[in-house]
């Protein structure tokens, strides 16, 4: 069978991990940072991935996707008050967000799909094989719209997602396998844009999830954004900027104020210093740990509800739990740790990566979905309740949350009149009393045969399948013929746009291939100079001095093409440069050649 | 005379003899995988969720055995391990494995296990209780009333907080009552277990079977209303 991938797509990170003989293992591509920042910016070139893409994340802001994964699965009106934060343009058609990149509009799981691509090429490229079939990581608390767009992703990337699993059962699936820890334990995971806390029971390679709690729009993102704000609000008053009116700088400031806050993990003050528009100078402040902490305090407040539901619900006191693991870069935050800490009466474990826990986690379920672990088995829930709208638009539960998954439930509908063709049946998810307050999944209608009123007897099944995933299934008791239904989805593609999509991709693949070419050069480049920058402090007394001015002037040609747009230029540098320095590759070589000779005898080389 | 057969080995037997694997058409012997090709095969619809455990249809069930076993049969349906299996078999793990799970979910917690069990011995639809049971109606309709007033009064009144008092008292109260009626379930459970493992069939068992069954539904259906007035009670208070 061919290899499973496990992703981890994160709201500021991505990760790829692979199961290499019983461990996993996260993939990095020559020497580059393993984490893929989960940002999409489109250049002149065409659009770019990753690190090469948060460069322009100050430089071309309004063209520069990051923190795509809150939009998962939304309507625009969701996403209301975060707006105004975000540099660039949303818009809504059919019911899901667009992003408007230049001349063109993606969905939210089309840029996913292009962070999954950079992550399938790198694994693709370390493990030497053809990468597509993956399994993708999930917030807990993602409902089923959110699940949806992400399997959607992974498809007009050109994967199969196998499953999609929760991340913090996926870490918990990484912890349990290098800690072979038995008992209760609480996974705390704090990511860039989504809490979750699970509670599971692992006993004898079975992990049980007990109970999933969560928030999908509170991570390290609201944090930075509470940091910017102050500084902002400083920036007004005293400079009387507003910087609103400038893109680049908001997202400099945002970037500044994450970097703080990961400064302020180590230490107790840390200086900020933000260059200004318009002439006005340099912003500059000293933030301590303490003024972060008040800023923050409300927010990691915010965790502890849904910590204490999550309890509540399994059944258990703070008492039962054995441990508790964190996950998710924002639990570096000495704050949650002691809060946390405080809420469970015990001291949290941080020995593994809180980036990388979830990925390898989720290359283990890779693994047993291959059949290549069979001693482990997850035992995940639906964290959200799923109903029916009954008469008064008041929400009929089905499926409670919390249900171990596969879950299913049935449901027989009739008519109230006589010849009735149809059944219109309003699919909810979520713990509110009225339909209107739950979240829409689906609407569709059930074909019904016309009979007297009350005579037809359709049974419904409603099945959410392991990846939390809801089917729905018909079924005419009287005939015993089951019927497909279509479902149209409240806010998602449809598999018509799904299929259009996956087609764009591949004739966006042109595009992509000219952009992933000029950070191959890059890349290269970036290799080339600080290895000839090396020999040259190695050995370039061994050449002629005019010999290393020629050196040097090539490696300035270089580095000057490496920030441009053109890899044929750069290529053309390069070229340039290793012609250079051939003579000093060359002398070099004489050089240990005889360093090694030293102090042999003749008869030994001989 | 004529003796039910509710037992559910006999039905087991019957629904065995008659079913052939879906693959192969070879008489099924295995429990839910068939002998000669190594199937799983679909759980069958009849099939009670007692029988599924392997357990008597007992009251009393021990927390540890019921774990094991889910588990166990969690191991052999569970979609992870249906990955590279033909589209039939992976629909089957799926139904086998949700079905399990409602299984598991109704016979781990005592009252829903009895509900069940009352459902498939006498029949019964859930009897859902919309008048309090005669001997609360007073106190019900009372603390109904407390709790309108409460709703429309000024949280940071006085009277509020009188109010509040008196539902806190009342509410000690009927959680004492729901806790004497699990008490008395507990009885019945008891009763009923006994019953069964004595395994008679007179005229005088049938008798005491259907008084069980009967006191069993009054009970449990009071419980859950009181249960229901408490939560009501809980979240306004709250």
């Amino acid at each position: 069978m061919a290899r499973i991938v496990g992703i981890d797509l994160g709201t500021t990170n991505s990760l790829v991990a692979y199961m290499d003989q019983g461990t996993p293992r996260i993939i990095s591509a020559r020497g580059e940072r393993a984490m893929v920042p989960s940002v999409v910016a489109l250049t002149d070139n065409g659009l770019i991935v990753g690190d090469p893409a948060k460069e322009y994340l100050t430089r071309d802001p309004e063209r520069t996707v990051y923190s795509v994964k809150r939009f998962m699965g939304k309507s625009l009106a969701d996403v209301h008050d975060e707006l105004a934060y975000f540099p660039y343009t949303l818009a809504e058609k059919g019911g899901v967000i667009r992003i408007k990149l230049g001349e063109k509009s993606y969905s939210p799981p089309q840029i996913s799909a292009m962070i999954l691509k950079e992550l399938k090429i790198r694994a693709e490229a370390f493990l030497g094989e053809s990468i597509t079939k993956a399994v993708i990581t999930v917030p807990a608390y993602f409902n089923d719209s959110q699940r949806q767009a992400t399997k959607d992703a992974g498809m007009i990337a050109g994967l199969e997602v196998l499953r999609i699993i929760n991340e913090p059962t996926a870490a918990s699936l990484a912890y349990g396998l290098q800690e072979k820890t038995q008992g209760t334990i609480a996974v705390y995971d704090l990511g860039g844009g989504t809490f979750d806390i699970s509670i599971l029971k692992l006993k004898n390679g079975i992990f049980e999830v007990l109970a999933t709690n969560g928030d999908t729009h509170l991570g390290g993102d609201d944090f930075d954004q509470l940091i910017a704000d102050l500084f902002l609000g400083e920036i007004r008053t005293q400079y009387g900027l507003d910087l609103g009116a400038h893109p680049d700088h908001m997202q400099a400031v945002r970037l500044e104020a994450e970097r703080a806050k990961i400064r302020l993990s180590e230490e107790l003050k840390t200086a900020v210093t933000l260059d200004l528009p318009d002439g006005k100078g340099r912003f500059t402040r000293e933030l301590t740990r303490d003024q972060l902490e008040q800023l923050c305090t409300a927010l990691v407040e915010r965790t502890l509800g849904p910590c204490r539901l999550a309890l509540k619900d399994s059944e258990l006191t703070p008492d039962d739990i054995d441990e508790v693991v964190l996950v998710g870069g924002a639990t570096r935050m000495p704050l949650v740790r002691q809060r946390v800490h405080a809420l469970f009466g015990k001291q949290p474990h941080c020995e593994l990566n809180p980036d990388e826990v979830v990925a390898l986690g989720a290359a283990v379920q890779a693994d047993i979905l291959s059949g290549g672990t069979t001693d482990m088995l997850l035992l995940d829930v639906t964290p959200l309740s799923l109903g029916i709208e009954t008469m008064g638009g008041v929400m009929s539960s089905l499926i409670r949350r919390n249900t171990t998954i596969p879950a299913s439930a049935k449901e027989m509908f009739t008519t109230y009149v006589d010849g009735q063709t149809g059944v219109d049946i309003h699919i909810l998810q979520g713990e509110r009393e009225l339909a209107e307050d739950n979240r829409s999944l689906a609407r569709f209608r059930l074909k019904v045969p016309p009979l007297p009123a009350g005579v037809p007897r359709i049974e419904v099944t409603f099945l959410i399948d392991a990846n939390g995933i809801l089917n729905v299934m018909a079924k005419d008791m009287r005939t015993g013929e089951t019927q497909s239904i279509e479902v149209k989805p409240s806010y998602g593609l449809s598999d018509q746009e799904v299929e259009r999509m996956i087609e764009d991709s591949f004739k966006f693949a042109a595009d992509d291939v000219s952009a992933r070419k000029l950070i191959d050069a890059r890349l290269d480049a970036g290799a080339l100079i600080t290895t000839t920058e090396k020999s040259l402090s190695d050995g370039g007394h061994l050449i002629a001095a005019g010999e290393v001015e020629a050196i040097r002037t090539a490696l300035s040609a270089l580095i000057a093409a490496k920030d441009g747009n053109d890899s044929r230029a750069i290529r053309a540098r390069m070229a340039d440069l290793e012609h250079a320095a051939k003579g000093l590759t060359v002398a070099m070589l004489d050089d240990s050649l005889k360093q090694g000779l030293q102090g042999k005898k003749v008869s030994d080389i001989t | 005379m004529n003796r039910r057969t509710t037992g559910t080995e006999d039905r087991r037997e019957l629904q065995m003899a008659r079913s052939m694997c879906w693959h192969c058409q070879s008489e099924m012997a295995g429990e839910y995988f068939c002998d000669r090709c190594v199937k799983v095969q679909p759980v069958s619809k009849d099939l009670d969720y007692f029988t599924c455990f392997g357990l008597p249809r007992r009251l009393a069930i021990d927390p540890q055995t019921l774990e094991t076993k889910f588990y166990e049969l969690s191991r052999a349906f569970h979609p992870d391990f249906y990955q590279n299996k033909s589209d039939a078999e992976q629909t089957i793990s799926l139904d086998n494995s949700a079905m399990l799970n409602t299984a598991y979910r109704t016979l781990r917690d005592p009252i829903q296990r009895a509900e069940y069990l009352l459902d498939l011995e006498a029949g019964s639809v859930k009897e859902i209780r919309t008048t309090p049971p005669a001997d609360l109606f007073e106190e019900i309709l009372e603390l109904q009333d407390t709790l309108d007033e409460f709703r429309a009064s000024d949280r940071a009144s006085h009277n509020a907080s009188t109010l509040r008092t008196k539902l806190q008292a009342d509410r000690a109260t009927l959680e004492q009552r729901q806790q004497d009626m699990e008490a008395q379930l507990q009885q019945l459970f008891g009763r009923w277990d006994a019953l069964q493992d004595r395994g008679e069939a007179t005229e005088q068992t049938r008798a005491e079977r259907a008084s069980i069954l009967k006191s069993m539904r009054d009970l449990l259906s009071n419980r859950t209303y009181v249960k229901n007035i408490v939560n009501d009670l809980v979240e306004t208070i709250a």
